[in-house]
């Protein structure tokens, strides 16, 4: 196996309390069973990966956490999804309030059409924050948050869509945190950057891990292996609904992998 | 293109240098000739025909100039056009138009842009399908059947609502124009939203914004071109609209100082004067002077539109 298991000693460990959990949830899109079955537990102030072939359901259980799926018609789920011990589908749970908690990053940097500093600002301001010393302040220290502060001090009152492909991402970062989630749901955030970009997004990760929560979807083996504290490999059965093959500590999943699957998968044998 | 020495060498230095070796000679393309050929030709079209219209008016309208000075004919209040000697004023049209038009605008466009959203964003699909077709025959209503209907029902409740005299008014004929500007306001309109790429709303969302915000603050912002033309199309017919306001806006020919007074924009001026205009007259030079002003009015509309929206892009998008 050549995957670069050096960095994997900087990650913090010790016991963790968790808080995203699921149990026993199935996704359904319409008819289609897209998730069978999956229960695990996700460690705050850690990154846990999500790994597997396409199609096996990584994106649908990322976005089981902070209920995009609600606007999928057709999608529905049945089983636990717990944040904190709540079941986030319950019908009392507030959908806008659980996304505040729970933060996106999506696959392909999608800044708004506006300046820099109204992209950072448009969440404060949904949930009412209005006065603009307040807002300056949080637009400063979330872009500082997310490493981007130094490049883009001076484009606060650009228009975010003439920023690089890896500032943009960096920028959806910090419009994230300037919402003050504690969960980061990414769903491949650096897939459409390059390597240096993905350098520098990855840095940014193990930042933030300190005090955030932060889920993965990476198609990146070495960037799983360098980044993730905890790793799912995630499989399709034969017909198509995807499965939870193996959950752990991302140093066994990597260094001695207890399903054959999950071996032939990131050894590169398939997928 | 630079060869070795240095010069620039052009397309047809080299078609007359002969086919280049390799088969990388150039071709000759008849069927992109003969279709760029057409292209040219229909846009050079377009442009001859419009400065003919444009000649035409000039031609026939300007020399009332000569009859009334300009700012006798633009802010004069009486139109006498078969007193003797004639005085030819068009502010009693022209601000009936902007009433007309102002009308049919603050209903059509909040309506239309909220109900394009609606459609848009909203709505499920099987309604959208169902509703969208429905919106775009009423687009071809003929605008006589449109009188009609002004005249028989939305007057008499006109009348009594405000208690006029006459329900026949610029109210009337604006809250008519604006029924017939609707179905091309919410069909460009719904085009546009759901043109914008589907990236912003899930950011929104996943931001914690409501579906409320997302329309508001995200789709409408975002897709503001498209809409922008959609009130551009639906204004333009207002303003140009003449069955309709000939049969339904009272025709008085006093300046009307309220919408709800009766009136007479400047599309039925001309289309209730020009029957009996002798050819060449001085009544027939003032009604072609009025069609040149809808022109320029019309142009102004689109070019401030078009600069606004200039200056939108620049904020924003690169
Ligand atoms: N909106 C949807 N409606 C219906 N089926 C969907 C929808 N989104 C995803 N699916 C199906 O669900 C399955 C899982 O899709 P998902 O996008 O979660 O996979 P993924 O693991 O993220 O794939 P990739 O690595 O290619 O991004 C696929 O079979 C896909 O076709
Ligand atoms: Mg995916």
């Amino acid at each position: 196996m050549n995957i670069d298991t050096q960095l994997l000693h900087e990650k913090t460990t010790g016991p963790r309390q968790s808080r995203l959990r699921t149990e026993a949830v199935n996704l359904y899109y319409g008819t289609f069973q897209a998730l069978r079955n999956i229960s695990l537990e996700i460690p705050e102030r850690a990154i846990t990966a999500i790994i597997g072939p396409s199609g096996c359901g990584k994106s649908s259980l990322l976005r089981l956490f902070n209920r995009m799926n609600d606007l999928i018609t057709g999608a529905r789920v049945v089983g636990l999804v717990e944040l904190d011990g709540i079941n986030i589908y319950d019908d009392s749970v507030d959908v806008v309030e659980l996304r505040k908690r729970v933060g996106m990053v999506f696959q392909k940097p999608n800044p708004f059409p506006m300046s820099v500093f109204e992209n950072v600002a448009f969440g404060p301001r949904r949930h009412g924050r209005h006065k603009l010393g307040e807002l300056e302040d949080i637009v400063t220290r979330s872009l500082q948050q997310a490493a981007l502060w130094d490049e883009a001090k001076d484009k606060l009152g650009q228009s975010a869509l003439a920023l690089s492909g890896g500032q943009q991402q960096r920028l959806c970062i910090a419009r994230v945190l300037a919402v003050e989630p504690e969960v980061i749901l990414m769903d491949e955030p650096c897939s459409a950057l390059d390597p240096v970009a993905t350098l520098r997004i990855e840095e940014l990760m193990r930042d933030l891990a300190r005090d955030y929560t932060i889920v993965i979807v990476t198609h990146n083996m070495q960037q799983a292996a360098r980044v993730s504290d905890m790793a799912a490999f995630l499989m399709m059965e034969t017909d198509k609904a995807g499965t939870l093959v193996e959950y752990g500590p991302t140093s066994e999943i990597f260094t001695n992998p207890r399903d054959k699957r999950t071996e032939d998968y990131i050894t590169g044998r398939f997928g | 293109m630079l060869n070795k020495g240095g010069t620039l060498v052009t397309n047809n230095d080299r078609a007359a240098a002969g086919p280049a070796p390799g088969g990388l000679g150039r071709r000759w393309r008849p069927r992109e000739k003969l279709i760029e050929g057409w292209i040219v030709l229909a846009g050079l079209l377009t442009i001859v025909v419009l400065l003919g219209i444009i000649a035409l008016l000039m031609k026939e309208g300007l020399p009332i100039f000569l009859h009334t000075p300009p700012w006798e004919f633009f802010f004069g209040a009486k139109w006498y056009p078969v007193s003797e000697p004639p005085t030819f004023g068009i502010m009693p049209f022209f601000v009936a138009t902007f009433w007309v038009t102002l009308v049919a605008t603050a209903i059509s466009v909040p309506v239309g842009v909220a109900c394009a959203a609606y459609l848009a964003e909203v709505a499920p699909a099987r309604v959208r399908e169902t509703v969208k077709p429905v919106i775009e025959i009423l687009a071809g209503i003929p605008s006589v059947v449109m009188g009609f209907i002004g005249l028989m029902l939305l007057s008499p409740l006109v009348q009594s609502l405000f208690h006029l005299n006459t329900g026949l008014s610029g109210l009337t004929a604006g809250i008519m124009l604006s029924l017939m500007s609707l179905p091309i306001i919410i069909s460009v309109s719904e085009d546009a939203l759901r043109a914008l790429p589907d990236d912003f709303r899930q950011a929104a969302y996943a931001l914690g914004a409501t579906r409320w915000e997302t329309i508001w603050h995200i789709s409408i912002p975002g897709s503001l071109s498209g809409i922008t033309a959609a009130v551009m199309l639906g204004v333009g017919r207002a303003i140009g609209e003449t069955m309709t306001v000939l049969m339904v806006a009272g025709g008085a020919l006093a300046v009307p100082i309220a919408p709800t007074d009766p009136m007479m924009p400047m599309t039925a001026a001309i289309a209730s004067g020009i029957g009996n205009a002798v050819r060449g007259g001085f009544q027939y030079q003032a009604l072609f002077a009025i069609g040149l002003s809808l022109f320029v009015i019309t142009l102004a509309v689109n070019l401030v539109a078009d600069r606004v929206l200039e200056r939108q892009k620049r904020k924003f998008a690169r």
